[in-house]
């Protein structure tokens, strides 16, 4: 059976969800969703370096949508808005799991899967070493990428990202991004 | 020279330019979409500013996050400091981290590594 948006969603959003949002990945959303969560996790008197690691995964997340979600996804069939994207963050005993969905071109996975795998095998020092590589040698992409992102998210939350690819047709996955903190 | 001076938003940071105490200071936090956009005028002041620099130059640098794409501007930021450093002018890099955030002192311990200027790691502490 092919991949269920609806279904996928409401699996994503349960427990102890402390941000669930599906639409629109723009600007002014990034700022909205800092700033809420800023201001839960300040209420939740979490510990200032535990506070700043989940704010550092967050923007690197929202901003990795931001750059990389294709506007239009032809094919699919479903109402989505235009940039659509998904964020869901919940807290899981003592860690915090960010996750983030989008669709995406069966053109574009294995370019994705290669680099997450690469990240993933990577000891703490290794990661370290490839950041300082991309950041100086790499230029800024014209969509504001640098491809550091990934490599930064994995350094601050010290765990394994995990990720799926569930087929939605021909053409169209959706991709599954997990990030314990 | 015109002297730069930013107000800082939730995105971006201050940056100011005290040319009697030759004092750069950068601070807040530094998360834009666009990074290349909001660091261009830094980039190009300091170029402009690299013709004739004071003979000593402080830069504070004071961020509570910066996202990566920052992070390649900022090196831009720190390689034009570079150039002046070069050129027998005294610069010297104050970054400044919050206590316990062992993130930023490393973020800070990146740049040293990368860039010949003398860095100072200063902790802060509330």
């Amino acid at each position: 059976m092919s991949f269920n948006l609806a279904e996928y969603y409401s699996n994503l959003s349960k427990g102890d969800v402390v941000l669930a949002y599906k639409g629109s990945i723009t600007s002014d959303l990034i700022n909205d969703i800092l700033e809420g969560v800023e201001k839960r996790l300040e209420d939740a008197d979490e510990d200032g370096k535990l506070r700043k690691k989940i704010y550092n995964v967050l923007v690197e997340s929202l901003q990795n949508l931001f750059h990389h979600i294709e506007t239009i996804h032809e094919g699919i069939e479903e109402p989505l808005d235009p940039k659509f994207g998904i964020l869901v963050v919940v807290k899981d005993g003592d860690l915090y799991k960010v996750t983030t969905g989008n669709f995406i071109n069966v053109k574009r996975i294995k370019f994705l899967k290669e680099k997450i795998d690469k990240i993933n095998s990577l000891s703490k020092d290794e990661l370290k070493d490839m950041y300082k590589f991309i950041l100086n040698h790499q230029r800024l992409s014209a969509k504001g990428g640098g491809g550091l992102g990934l490599v930064d998210i994995a350094r601050k939350s010290g765990n394994k990202l995990e990720y799926d690819f569930y087929q939605y047709n021909d053409d169209y996955y959706f991709f599954n991004l997990t990030i314990s903190v | 020279m015109e002297a730069i001076n930013l107000d800082s938003t939730p995105k971006t940071p201050s940056i100011k330019f005290n040319q009697e105490e030759g004092v750069l200071e950068i601070k807040g936090r530094s998360i834009p979409e666009n990074s290349i956009e909001f660091y261009k005028p830094l980039v190009d002041w300091l170029e402009d500013y690299a013709k004739n620099p004071l003979k000593k130059t402080l830069v504070n640098v004071q961020l509570e996050y910066f996202n990566t794409s920052s992070s390649k501007c900022i090196l831009d930021v720190f390689k034009k400091l570079e150039a002046i450093h070069k050129s027998k002018h005294d610069i010297v890099i104050n970054w400044y981290y919050e206590e316990d955030d062992e993130d930023m002192l490393e973020a800070g311990e990146d740049y040293e590594s990368i860039i010949r200027v003398p860095f100072k790691m200063i902790e802060v502490v509330d």
